[in-house]
């Protein structure tokens, strides 16, 4: 039973992950950079709840509402003064910009809401459900998480896939000039998708204070490393595969930490993206690139 | 004299006459505590990003683990001259011990980790680079090594016990205690001009050229005959060993040494890729200019306590929309005194 209720909480960490790991899927795919500042976001969205809800007694669903719309208008300003005037320039420019980003939203962090650790209030107010007479109990952030996170993965899916938006930013992704030429607003397309971005890190951020509720000004970067890992693990890219690469990730490093070494958890999963990236050089859904001479 | 010669040992000069002003500025009491407090961190970063601008700019390869090597160094430096410190008690030669012991285990960590590392590209190199860097960090808190009547003892992941007069030598996440404090300002200065000396050499020879032509196009490269793996390794592996090397000068320079995510996580790794892309991809002059600058940047700015962070991310952003935005690039271009007053280029003048 223990096995099962392990294996429950790395799924819920996993959809975390899942749903932080789009963000930097979907960014990488279209702009072609590693969004650094990304677990700052989520950062900021937990305080934007936690300001509202814990300090001003907002019911819980409108303050979630707020902090998307912060996360997602913060994104695209970032997005505007950061990373538009480098579109052209080497991706490791953009990629040293990106981290000033990160420093600069944590230290506004700092000084806005202090240093001192925050205990954040759970948003999620579904009783436990026990199963097997108690023996296994599935916690309710756990099932809200799953339940988010597929909701999400569905949503963005069907958006990608039907929408007019959606095909503008596939074909984006596919190859910038080509778009440009068949009429597609480029610059618009990449607000978007830093928009959406956001906006699911916001959502991605309350799920993970609610599991893990201290908060402070670096509760982002860890979390934002990790699901970046689990992008490349699934195949940077690729909606699937962050899906994919978020919950292999959570899984392993949960049970990892409760049968191998606690400790050891995060060395095991970083083991196994490096063994994964040699047998599959793309991730488990990643395209493979054939070189032109 | 040939141009890079030239420009070589402006390098070489630079270092050097920085080095006599700081000396001069210490011997007439002009320098605060604080001040030379920073001067040996300083000289460990610009070996660990001369270390790694040989890997970004001259391998084409963006690593994110250079931290690790930095551990691996540090680490395996200090418990050599802890073990040494009874039988060898000149300082200069215990450290020379400890800098060849942490240079040779950083090297053969990156050569390690190379061989299967250099078979991915791009930014998944990038992040399995990160990978190992914290996989090495997660390793060394887990780590215990001691020494007693008995001979050596070394566990991983679980506390072991050794005899009362025994020696601790990495007490898992308490780290290493009480190093010998061996680094100085010389010293560092010294492992500067020497990596500097290593990476001049190897970029200017045949090695570093047949590295560069893999860096600008690996399958031309492989058709002429040039050994990929070879050399892609060999500069990786020298990237590490002079990362390793600034470690050891790191870990002499502190009375306890810990691998926490601050000193040795990816957070270090960035800070030193921030100096080698602020200082130019490339320039081993511009990497040190730019870890020196960006050290005492928040030390300049300490009077403005709480907000000097924040000054040194949005001056970070400024910097790095200035060089490198290419309309900024174009307004510079026009209005630079290079440009008004300087020869014309053979493009200008058509």
């Amino acid at each position: 039973m223990s096995f099962l209720s392990n294996l429950i909480n790395g799924i819920s960490l996993g959809s975390v992950y899942a749903i932080i790991a789009l963000g930097y899927t979907m960014v990488y795919g279209i702009a072609k950079m590693l969004n650094f500042a990304h677990g700052d976001v989520i950062m900021i969205g937990c305080y934007a709840v936690f300001m509202t809800m814990s300090r001003q007694g907002w019911p819980p669903l409108l303050s979630v509402a707020f902090a998307v719309v912060v996360c997602t208008a913060l994104g695209m300003i970032i997005e505007k003064i950061a990373y538009k005037p480098l579109r052209r320039a080497t991706p490791l420019a953009v990629l040293i910009t990106a981290i000033g980003v990160s420093y600069f939203l944590q230290n506004s962090a700092l000084l806005i809401f202090g240093a001192d650790t925050k205990s954040f209030t759970s948003v999620v107010a579904v009783p436990p459900i026990k199963l097997a007479g108690g023996a296994l109990t599935i916690p309710g952030t756990a099932i809200v998480t799953v339940a988010v996170c597929l909701v999400i993965m569905v949503a963005l899916t069907l958006f990608i896939k039907k929408t007019k938006a959606g095909q503008a930013m596939l074909a984006v992704s596919e190859d910038k000039d080509a778009a440009q030429l068949m009429g597609i607003n480029i610059n618009g397309t990449i607000s978007l998708t830093f928009a959406i971005g956001s906006g699911l890190a916001a959502i991605a951020g309350v799920l993970f204070c609610s599991t893990y509720p201290s908060l402070t000004p670096y509760t982002g970067s860890m979390p934002g490393i990790k699901a970046f890992t689990a992008a490349v693990f699934g195949g940077i890219g690729s909606v699937p595969g962050a899906l994919l690469g978020g919950i292999l990730l959570g899984v392993i490093e949960i049970l990892g930490r409760a049968y191998i070494s606690s400790q050891l958890s995060d060395a095991i999963v970083f083991a196994v993206l490096i063994i994964v990236l040699l047998v599959k050089p793309t991730g488990i859904l990643g395209k493979k690139v054939s070189e032109k001479v | 004299m040939k141009k890079t010669t030239r420009d070589h040992l402006i390098t070489f000069g630079l270092v050097v006459v920085v080095y006599l002003i700081v000396q001069l500025l210490i011997a007439t009491g002009n320098m605060s505590s604080l001040m030379q407090g920073l001067l040996v961190p300083m000289c460990t970063y610009s070996i660990v990003a001369i270390g790694l601008n040989l890997c970004v700019g001259y391998l084409g390869e963006l690593s994110i683990g250079h931290a690790g090597f930095m551990c691996v160094g540090a680490f395996s430096g200090a418990v050599v001259s802890k073990l040494l410190s009874e039988t060898v008690t000149n300082g200069i030669l215990l450290f020379v011990i400890a800098l060849a012991v942490g240079t040779l285990m950083a090297a053969l960590c990156g050569f390690l980790i190379g061989i299967p590392v250099l078979r991915l590209r791009g930014d998944y190199l990038a992040i399995v680079t990160l990978a190992f860097g914290e996989i090495i960090k997660n390793i060394i808190n887990v780590l215990y090594i001691g020494k007693d009547s008995q001979g050596f003892h070394f566990s991983l992941s679980n506390p072991i016990e050794i005899e009362e007069e025994g020696l601790w030598l990495i007490n898992g996440a308490k780290g290493i205690a009480k190093i010998t404090h061996l680094s100085s300002f010389t010293i560092g200065v010294v492992l500067i001009l020497i990596s500097l000396f290593v990476v001049y050499n190897l970029v200017n020879s045949r090695s570093g050229r047949a590295i560069m032509a893999i860096r600008d196009n690996r399958i031309s490269a492989e058709s002429v005959g040039i050994n990929i793996t070879k050399y892609k390794l060999m500069a990786f592996t020298i990237s590490a060993a002079i990362a390793g090397a600034g470690g050891v000068l790191y870990a002499h320079n502190l009375s306890t040494v810990t691998a926490t995510p601050a000193n040795f996580g990816y957070n270090m790794s960035i800070m030193i890729l921030v100096f080698v892309v602020l200082g130019g991809i490339g320039s081993f002059r511009g990497s040190i200019i730019a870890a020196v600058l960006l050290t005492l940047l928040p030390e300049l700015l300490r009077g403005l306590s709480d907000y000097r962070m924040l000054i040194y991310s949005i001056v970070l952003i400024a910097m790095m929309l200035f060089n490198w935005s290419p309309r900024m690039k174009d307004f510079r271009a026009a209005h630079s005194l290079k440009g008004r007053f300087g020869k014309k280029t053979a493009k200008e003048a058509e």
